[in-house]
């Protein structure tokens, strides 16, 4: 049965769009298809932003710990390296900074009505996402883009027995975390 | 009062129901939020339109093929599901120019708009170059406990924040 529905890519396509309705109406509800939060976040003056996240990583984590067992889910880990994580993520956060919106964040910006985040966010995106892709071949070539012994590797696999051994001590870290941001006034 | 017309909601249940979803969608879909992939798709769409034996023999099109999929109909519903919530509670608003932009860096829309077209451009080379973006490594990554998730996040934090105080002033 759920075979079938994850096979069905007519389905997949409307359920996508449906996820994706969801989505963009939490993002908005939490505020940050709004430049200012996230900039206010980067600015280390608000944490709306490490908030939502923070909350969202430890229910997915703690759901897929209860769920893997039962075969119902299958982790997903992305493949690459030390240095294509480094490298690009410092320059993808150069650009989040510059830019003051995430690919998430800035689908949900233009629907509440940002131009800034259209015509020049959207359009800056897709011509970087085009770029790399042209530059892909000559960066594997140049050792730039690799893969490395953490490539595909989750900690959920180095964990013998029930994995919520190692989910619940790191949700409640992350949860001390948003307390003591509590705390001192974030 | 009706929830759905609230301007705001409490960031600590808009994660826990992000939570709820990723969890939804993986089972159903046997997928994860994401969101950067499906601007690559489409960087193929436009570029096949003037070169298409260019875009057909490229190595990362043949990996991310520039094609409509689960992902990039999840973007299209958040630019949605973002207009249905700002419409609801009246928050909908054609915003030009970003009010902390304005107040403090400038209120040149011309400005404006190549700073973030190069912000964009920065961004979607180095979410393709890490693999994933705040969406797929800061949340769904990190869910996974993949390392390369964890390291990747706090890379985009760190630059994200060194890039806003240098505009900003600390």
């Amino acid at each position: 049965m759920l075979e079938e529905i994850r096979n069905n890519k007519g389905m997949q396509l409307v359920l996508g769009l449906i996820f994706g309705i969801i989505f963009g109406f939490l993002l908005q509800k939490g505020g940050v298809s709004n430049y200012d939060i996230i900039l206010g976040q980067l600015r280390l003056q608000d944490f709306t932003v490490l908030k939502i996240m923070l909350s969202a990583v430890i229910v997915t984590m703690i759901g897929i710990s209860i769920l893997r067992p039962t075969g119902l889910v299958k982790l997903h880990v992305k493949e690459g390296s030390l240095k294509n994580s480094i490298l690009g993520g410092l320059l993808f956060g150069v650009g989040f900074g510059t830019l003051g919106y995430c690919p998430g964040t800035i689908a949900a910006a233009v629907g509440s009505g940002n131009l800034d985040g259209l015509i020049g966010g959207m359009i800056g995106i897709i011509i970087g996402t085009g770029i790399f892709a042209s530059m892909y071949s000559k960066m594997r070539e140049k050792k730039l883009v690799t893969e490395d012994r953490f490539s595909k590797v989750s900690l959920f696999d180095k964990v013998e027995g029930n994995s919520l051994k190692l989910t619940v001590p790191i949700a409640v870290v992350i949860f001390l975390f948003m307390v003591i941001l509590e705390i001192a006034g974030f | 009062m009706n929830v759905f017309r609230l301007e705001m909601w409490s960031p600590y249940v808009v994660g826990i129901l992000i939570g709820l979803l990723n969890i939804v969608t993986l089972i159903i879909s046997d997928k994860l939020l994401g969101a950067s992939t499906s601007f690559a798709r489409t960087s193929g769409m436009v570029r096949k339109l003037f070169n298409r034996e260019k875009v057909e023999k490229n190595e990362y099109y043949l990996k991310v093929a520039p094609v409509i999929d689960w992902g990039w109909m999840l973007v299209v519903g958040i630019i949605i599901g973002a207009f249905i919530s700002a419409k609801l509670s009246g928050a909908f608003e054609v915003i030009v120019i970003p009010n902390m932009w304005q107040t403090e860096i400038s209120s040149s829309f011309f400005i404006r708009f190549i700073i973030a077209m190069f912000g964009g451009i920065t961004l979607g080379i180095g979410a393709r170059w890490a693999g994933g973006c705040t969406s797929g490594h800061g949340i769904s990554g990190t869910a996974q406990l993949s390392i390369l998730s964890w390291v990747a996040a706090v890379c985009f934090f760190i630059g994200g924040i060194a890039s806003a105080l240098l505009i900003y002033g600390i």
